[in-house]
């Protein structure tokens, strides 16, 4: 009966005086709330570091592999085929860890820490988005990494520091324009397991059968139907023509078009399911 | 917008034919709620009675499949978002990233709330405080115990002072220590202004906590009072007496509906007899009159009804044979 009806005075006390320094909701805006979100997903990063494995390992292991394993045989030398793959290479790295956001949003779902955000008075699409802003560093980290790599091996960009940028600027829109097509899949599959299986399934046609790897010339004729009309094959394009300081503006304009298609379809339809959840 | 009210007290949660389909299932059926401002409110009800469903729907979480939700005045489909600035939410399930620590946690929900820099880490921090939590702030989530995350839940809550709070099964799988520390929250809060809406399975803490309870049984509303008007629907107590065969206690069971108006209940080890008392007293009359008749019971325990009892009485017409073993 003791500890029934014991009153434990002391912490009644402490919260009267925690709730009596409340202050007045002070909403905050669609910036704020997506910064907030998008430093949460840092916290978890440097909690769990580990998360950043592929991001570190994957391009390095990327630009040995395909320099010194196919190099010589697509281009004679290894030399001559990474001038011609880095940036193809840097392409298919980054691409892959798009589907980061939509894996980490699924695993917020099955925890009753997605209720938590959905309750909170601010713009709702923030969740969503402080999470895609988040991994930029991850994309950050992938893209620096292939560089250097790259440069140790020979790799020259004649287009200077400048088409690296710009460059790099093209290649992240493209990547968060795709994460919303993964969103809408991590919001409705059950696992982050399912998310990463379903959306790889898709990438790896897209990333290979594309200009990323080989000239579509040497390609035949059916198949390069498909690579012409694979955005990739634009995207990996631009990112080549900017990096050796040359600028193909109707290409540059697909991927930019590409882009806000994929936004504009995909980024609605998660919003929407997000809402939806029950 | 003006707010709803009932006999001039303004209404917290007002609903109407609330009602939700999953799939071919009905979890909540033309539910109406009216649960005036101010105290606690409890709902009551078995698994998948359909509790935390029409919680979802009030915290907007759960769009409804026909009826309409009004919580603080505010219509939940038409502005969710006013509704969220009023309320806080603590789900059946730590709602917090198992990543971060507890502090990073609170200080983020700060931000969300409005709080900036500096001030969200001390708002989180004076929270932490209040709830024992501060040794452990800087702890990850994920090796927080079982009481401590229920804490650091209900405090998430409480960063800015909701008008509402949901709290759903707020003391399920607690030991008594931390289920006592719920309490005190939750009593706190109420003296503070803040209405409770919590879902449980337990009669006992609606019957410590609540000043209205409302019963859901299968989507539906099945009975609504104060715990004491819920109580008497099932008398005072419940007299439990245990006997050393079948035999003698069918023979009391005979005696008993003889001699009492009260229902008897023969459990389905066929050896304990179950009485619902209106007057408790009544229990040492008829354990006399069982030795008087030469019935010898083992032992006998004088119990509240329990939320199971509750249920029957209130789910299923009265009858004296329907606990019988060879119904089932």
């Amino acid at each position: 009966m003791t500890v029934e009806n014991h009153r434990d005075e002391q912490f009644t006390v402490r919260l009267e005086d925690a709730l009596a320094t409340t202050g007045s909701v002070r909403l905050i805006g669609p910036g704020l709330a997506v910064l907030t979100f998008t430093r949460r997903s840092l916290l978890k990063i440097r909690h769990v570091p580990e998360q950043l494995l592929d991001a570190v390992l994957y391009p390095v292991l990327f630009v040995l592999m395909f320099t010194y394993v196919f190099g010589g045989a697509i281009s004679g030398t290894p030399e001559e085929y990474l001038q011609f793959a880095l940036p193809g290479i840097l392409t298919q790295t980054v691409l892959f860890l798009t589907i980061y956001t939509a894996m980490t949003i699924n695993t917020d779902i099955e925890k009753g820490v997605f209720d938590r955000y959905r309750t909170q008075p601010v713009w709702r699409p923030a969740h969503l988005v402080g999470a895609l802003l988040a991994d930029s560093l991850r994309y950050g980290i992938a893209t620096a990494l292939t560089l250097v790599v790259g440069f140790l091996l020979g790799y020259r960009a004649p287009g200077g520091v400048l088409g690296i940028v710009a460059a790099i600027a093209v290649l992240f829109m493209f990547c968060f324009a795709l994460s919303w097509m993964w969103l809408v899949i991590g919001l409705k599959v059950r696992t982050p397991s399912a998310v990463q299986g379903v959306s790889v399934l898709i990438l790896f046609p897209l990333t290979f059968i594309s200009s990323v790897f080989a000239p579509p010339e040497t390609m035949p004729t059916w198949l390069q139907g498909f690579v012409n009309a694979n955005p990739v094959s634009q995207l990996v394009d631009t990112l080549r023509d900017l990096m050796n300081g040359v600028a193909n503006l109707q290409n540059l304009l697909i991927v930019v078009g590409v882009s806000v298609l994929i936004t504009a379809i995909f980024a609605p339809i998660a919003l929407r399911i997000y809402n939806r959840i029950s | 917008m003006t707010s709803s009210q009932r006999d001039g007290h303004p209404l917290a949660v007002e609903t109407q034919n609330l009602t939700q389909h999953f799939g071919t299932q009905t979890a909540v059926d033309d539910v109406n709620l009216s649960i005036t401002a101010g105290g606690v409110h409890a709902v009551l009800g078995p698994n998948g009675a359909g509790k935390t469903t029409v919680m979802r729907i009030l915290a907007t979480l759960l769009r409804p499949s026909s009826g309409y939700a009004k919580v603080l005045g505010y219509d939940v489909l038409t502005h969710p978002g006013k509704v969220r600035e009023r309320i806080a939410l603590t789900g059946q399930f730590a709602s917090l990233d198992e990543d971060l620590t507890g502090l990073e946690n609170l200080a983020m929900l700060a931000r969300l709330r409005g709080y900036r820099g500096r001030t969200a880490k001390s708002r989180a921090e004076s929270l932490l405080e209040a709830f024992g939590l501060l040794d452990a702030a800087a702890r990850q989530v994920r090796k927080y115990s079982g009481g401590m995350r229920r804490r650091l839940d209900i405090a998430a809550s409480l960063l800015v002072r909701p008008d509402l709070l949901f709290l759903d099964e707020p003391t399920t799988g607690l030991d008594p220590r931390s289920r006592n520390d719920v309490w005190d929250a939750v009593r706190t809060l109420v003296s503070a202004g803040t209405t409770v809406l919590l879902t449980t399975q337990y009669l006992d803490e609606a019957d410590q906590l609540a000043d209205r309870v409302t019963v859901l049984d299968a989507g539906r509303i099945v009975a609504e009072g104060t715990p004491g008007e819920l109580k008497s629907i099932v008398g005072s107590g419940i007299l439990h007496i245990r006997f050393a065969s079948a035999d003698q206690a069918g023979a009391a069971v005979t005696l008993l509906d003889a001699r009492f108006a009260e229902p008897t209940e023969l459990s389905t080890d066929g050896v304990t007899v179950s009485m619902r008392l209106n007057d408790i007293t009544k229990a040492a009359e008829l354990i006399a009159e069982l030795q008087r008749q030469g019935v010898h019971l083992t032992e006998f325990s004088l119990g509240q009804p329990s939320l199971n009892e509750v249920f029957l009485a209130l789910t299923t017409p009265r009858s004296k044979t329907q606990e019988k073993p060879d119904d089932r």
